[in-house]
């Protein structure tokens, strides 16, 4: 029986959609950039090396907790000792991505993105979507969407563990401090992106006084509202901006753990 | 007159209908209604359209211009290329009932189902009082002239047409959210019932009923994603709702 746009009683039109824009071009960009970003992270995940070049740390890799992990990566201890899954060793990137995806995963400004890139719920606005039939977040495994706050909270620990890392590049490699290089730079942006990221975050507004009813009554909060909603305008450009930061960070990590001398030292 | 529109108009019923190619001169600054009641008063007399203020507060002219949902008295036709034919056709979520005028009847039983305010006992009329940071938030929603374009264009029920009786709406979750957040509303189990009763859980956040809002209203970020957390607070998130049954923190919100 026919549903949606075509249901019995609408006005019979055969087009899914009569929109002449080119509505395809965002979803397509939105699926190019988070499909690369899923081929690059599984390939720096399953290499396991090259994320530590002394006094820098791949994102990826942040914090290694795995006996597996090269001397001197691990900020934390390794609690986690040689892990074989299909006869090879577990890298220690995938004891701790859960964390940073999920909170990417159920955020809610993603959750647009890759529905109407990925699963076209819809592709984009009054264009019909091919499934027949659609629950929402109402039903496993979509209900996890509404834990977000979970993962917003685990993400302030690993921002916390990534800005550490960022102090740490003060060092030279010989362990010394009071030195700067391209990498502190790098690992300093890629913090503070992250802290944008989650400063805007929806559930980050909730906390701080969205849950509110009386602001009037709780001055300090609204206050603090009011700062976590003007960031909350820009989330969509934190999550992109943190998120390509956040390979690239690895990129430098990588290239310098290959090639030292890429990491130019200022002073 | 400045220029020679083409255009696509769909004339029909809920049984029939067809898109017609009409020719029609058009002037400067002209709107897409000005278009139609030309088109209206020359060519097609019996065509129906559904208007009144011509200035975006009525919300009556709600249809669909080159598949994009919007007011028709709001869109200038200067917004359309010298060559390009535009194509007008009634709001595709709702029935037609004949050519560009379709029954909204929906949106007002949606509206009845979600209980008014409830002041609390013993106030009076004219007593309550309100700090102005609490007035604007609702104020926002107050906006809403109902045109019912957020409720076209969300393809929860656009798409799906089974899922109407369940689903309220991006228009009355911010109806919701406006009491919700009221101070004064004593009535606490707005949270339950959006989720519940009103399908709020339904939404999966895409924001077109943000991106058609003629008066702007932030819909997704202020009203369905705060509803969304709240509803978190109570039904997903077992230390906040601990936390609310020992301390009772509701009362002091």
């Amino acid at each position: 029986m026919a549903t949606g746009v075509f249901s019995e009683g609408r006005a019979k039109i055969s087009e899914r959609t009569l929109r002449t824009d080119k509505w395809w071009i965002q979803p397509l960009i939105t699926v190019a950039v988070l499909f690369s970003f899923i081929v690059y992270a599984t390939w720096r995940a399953l290499e396991n090396a090259h994320y530590y070049a002394e006094p820098l740390i791949s994102p990826f890799y942040s914090p290694c907790l795995s006996t597996t992990c090269v001397s001197g990566s691990s900020l934390l201890g390794t609690p986690f000792g040689h892990i074989i899954v299909f006869g090879m060793v577990l890298s220690p990137a995938f004891i701790i991505l859960i964390f940073p995806l999920g909170f990417r995963m159920t955020c809610y400004y993603y959750r647009k993105a890759y529905f109407r890139s990925f699963w076209m719920s819809p592709p984009a606005c009054a264009v019909a979507e091919p499934h027949a039939k659609y629950t929402g977040e109402t039903k496993a495994p979509l209900i996890v969407n509404n834990g977000h706050r979970y993962f917003f909270y685990i993400g302030l620990v690993f921002n916390t563990l990534l800005t550490i890392d960022a102090i740490l590049a003060f060092k030279n490699p010989q362990g010394q401090w009071g030195h700067m290089s391209l990498g502190t730079v790098v690992l300093l942006l890629n913090a503070t992106f992250l802290w944008g990221y989650s400063a805007s975050c929806h559930s980050c507004r909730h906390a701080i006084g969205g849950r509110l009813r009386h602001f009037s009554k709780h001055p300090f909060r609204y206050k603090a509202w009011t700062v976590v909603s003007r960031l909350n305008q820009k989330h969509q450009n934190f999550a992109w901006v943190s998120l390509i930061w956040v390979a690239f960070s690895d990129f430098f990590v990588r290239m310098v753990s290959l090639h030292p001398t890429w990491n130019k030292y200022f002073f | 007159m400045a220029r020679t529109l083409k255009l696509r108009i769909w004339r029909g019923d809920d049984k029939t209908g067809a898109l017609q190619d009409v020719t029609v001169e058009a002037n400067h600054g002209e709107v897409v209604l000005d278009i139609i009641h030309r088109v209206q008063a020359t060519q097609m007399g019996d065509l129906a359209v559904r208007w009144n203020c011509k200035a975006g507060k009525c919300g009556s002219c709600s249809m669909e211009i080159n598949g994009k949902p919007r007011l028709a008295c709001m869109t200038q036709i200067s917004a359309y290329g010298e060559e390009e034919t535009i194509t007008i056709t009634p709001l595709r979520a709702f029935p037609v009932i004949k050519d560009l005028v379709t029954d909204v009847s929906y949106n007002y039983k949606k509206a009845m189902e979600i209980p008014a305010m409830e002041m609390p006992a013993g106030m009076k009329p004219g007593e309550p009082r309100m700090q102005q940071v609490d007035v604007e938030r609702s104020q926002e929603f107050r906006k809403c002239i109902e045109c019912f374009l957020c409720q076209n264009t969300c393809h929860v029920i656009r798409d799906h047409e089974e899922n109407k009786k369940s689903f309220a709406g991006p228009r009355f979750f911010i109806r919701i959210a406006e009491l919700d957040m009221h101070p004064l509303d004593i009535l606490r189990n707005r949270k339950k019932t959006a989720q519940e009763e009103h399908g709020l859980g339904f939404c999966n956040i895409t924001k077109c009923c943000t991106e058609v809002c003629p008066e702007h209203i932030k819909i997704t970020d202020n009203a369905i994603i705060p509803m969304k957390e709240r509803v978190a607070d109570e039904k997903y998130d077992p230390v906040r709702w601990l936390g609310s049954k020992i301390r009772r923190r509701e009362e002091v919100l």
